[in-house]
């Protein structure tokens, strides 16, 4: 049989107060897909981004992980919610999220931000968490960090210790809420790097970007939102070169 | 060397009575405390509408009248209940509502009040951010409150723990009303019998003095632990 797909998102609506910020989002990816999203801001990329993992959950619409639908259902006020907190928590755990402000728990050291869902929520074993942590520590280069705290490094550190954290769950998918756009920009590079290298390696990704050169060279699939919808879809070199909307004509055009 | 009269081992014995008062009150007002700002901030209509007649009925009580409607209204409440216990069910059920009892439960609870309040404002005070990535790394509501949102908070909450343990410890003294031989209470006799108030009432002054600076020191030092990580990359 088939293995089945990392992520499939169908129709994802989500509304605001009566301000519907997605009118209907589907994605499908492979194992080894790495989709961006990219967009002006308001676009509702990073609340996209927010509902596969349910930190924002959808008004309607599928959310598929590895096969597994999550099921919803409907509160006292009719509001749709998860059907099955559990359920969510377990999926939360093979979708890792790496944040646009890194979100590292600013009161343990590198390590334990790492080890922390492993030994807790994936229940490994502690001494194989640290073995885990620490070689992802070396992967993303900030191995000798590993006693510091979060406040004591560079955000480039920062974020490539959550990248370490969110490859320590060895996830479904990874997502990537904006992951450079809070780092100054002599430190961009060191985590795009990073994010590449991950690429290579054949892991699911899906990235919210502007980063427009790492959206054009390390995709497979991107997504161009523009008002709650996807305006232009497909490979880098279709959304890039041959663009078939205005919006992408325009969002593509020199600014200046 | 300061001479007693006699009466000092009295009165040490009166400063273990305060400050097993002010231990005990404490360890209640912390646990009111964190019940009261969990129920305020759970989005419960019903928690949070006890929790905030509960502060708000505390605070607007002087702490005098609470204590003796505690100590007097306490043993009137035990008995009643002792009675219908007895009467309808056949349960021998009876206790007395001694002054040290009284004591405890009326500081912990003005202080639970307090520490709710301080408790809230941390509780607020956590970056959103620390939150939401528990919940992306599929952390129970629990393990969140435990691992995340308690120790976060106690940093924001430690100074105000500190000012609420101190007017805790000075408050203790208000229990000598009730009868309780506290180290106050004590003072108060010798300094009657011997008619020498400044005798007895200065050394007391500088227990309750040592004790608090001697706090102040400890919450400083608790205060450094538990900034580590936040203040030296500032």
């Amino acid at each position: 049989m088939a293995e089945p797909a990392p992520l499939i998102c169908r129709d994802i609506h989500k509304t605001f107060n009566k301000l519907e910020v997605l009118k209907g989002i589907s994605l499908e990816t492979r194992k080894g897909d790495v989709v961006s999203l990219i967009g002006s801001s308001g676009s509702g990329k990073s609340t996209f981004l927010r509902c596969i993992n349910l930190l924002e959950t959808p008004t309607s619409g599928d959310i598929i992980v590895h096969g597994d639908p999550i099921r919803f259902t409907e509160n006292r006020k009719g509001e749709r919610v998860p059907a099955d907190n559990r359920q969510v928590e377990l999926i939360r755990a093979r979708l890792s999220m790496v944040f646009q402000g890194f979100n590292l728990w600013s009161h343990m050291t590198v390590l334990e931000n790492i080890i922390e869902a492993p030994v807790h929520v994936l229940k490994i074993p502690r001494k194989e968490a640290i073995e885990r942590a620490e070689a992802y520590l070396n992967k993303v280069g900030i191995y000798e960090r590993k006693d510091y705290y979060p406040a004591q490094m560079s955000g480039g550190q920062q974020q490539r210790a959550a990248i370490a954290r969110a490859l320590a769950m060895e996830p479904e998918v990874m997502l990537f809420d904006e992951p450079t756009s809070a780092l100054d920009p002599e430190l961009v590079g060191e985590v795009l790097k990073v994010m590449q290298s991950l690429a290579e390696e054949g892991r699911t990704m899906i990235v919210v970007t502007h980063e427009m050169a790492f959206a054009r060279d390390v995709s497979t699939q991107v997504l161009f939102l523009h008002q709650g919808v996807i305006e232009e879809q497909g490979t880098p070199e279709k959304v890039f070169d041959n663009p078939e909307s205005e919006r992408m004509k325009q969002f593509l055009a020199p600014k200046f | 060397m300061l001479d007693l009269k006699g009466y000092g081992p009295a009165l040490a014995e009166g400063a273990v009575v305060t400050i097993e008062l002010a231990f005990f009150s404490l360890a209640l007002a912390l646990t009111l405390g964190l019940l009261g700002a969990s129920a305020k901030l759970s989005g419960n209509r019903v928690l949070t509408g006890i929790a905030t007649t509960y502060t708000t009925l505390i605070r607007g009580v002087p702490d005098l009248v609470m204590m003796l409607l505690f100590y007097y209204g306490g043993q009137v409440a035990v008995n009643a209940l002792s009675d219908y216990l007895w009467e309808t069910r056949g349960i021998d059920f009876f206790f007395q509502f001694d002054p040290f009892m009284s004591g405890v439960v009326t500081i912990g609870l003005i202080f639970g009040a307090y520490m709710t309040e301080t408790f809230r404002g941390a509780f607020l005070a956590v970056d959103v951010g620390q939150i939401e990535a528990a919940k992306a790394y599929g952390f129970s509501r629990w393990h969140t409150f435990r691992r995340v949102m308690i120790p976060q908070m106690l940093r924001h909450a430690l100074p105000g723990i500190g000012n609420n343990w101190q007017v805790l410890l000075k408050t203790t003294a208000l229990v000598s009303i009730i009868g309780l031989t506290d180290m106050v209470r004590v003072a108060e006799e010798a300094a009657k019998a011997e008619r020498m108030p400044f005798h007895f009432f200065i050394p007391v002054a500088a227990v309750y003095l040592a004790l608090t600076a001697g706090s102040e020191l400890f919450i400083k030092w608790l205060d450094r632990r538990a900034n580590v990580g936040v203040v030296q990359g500032n």
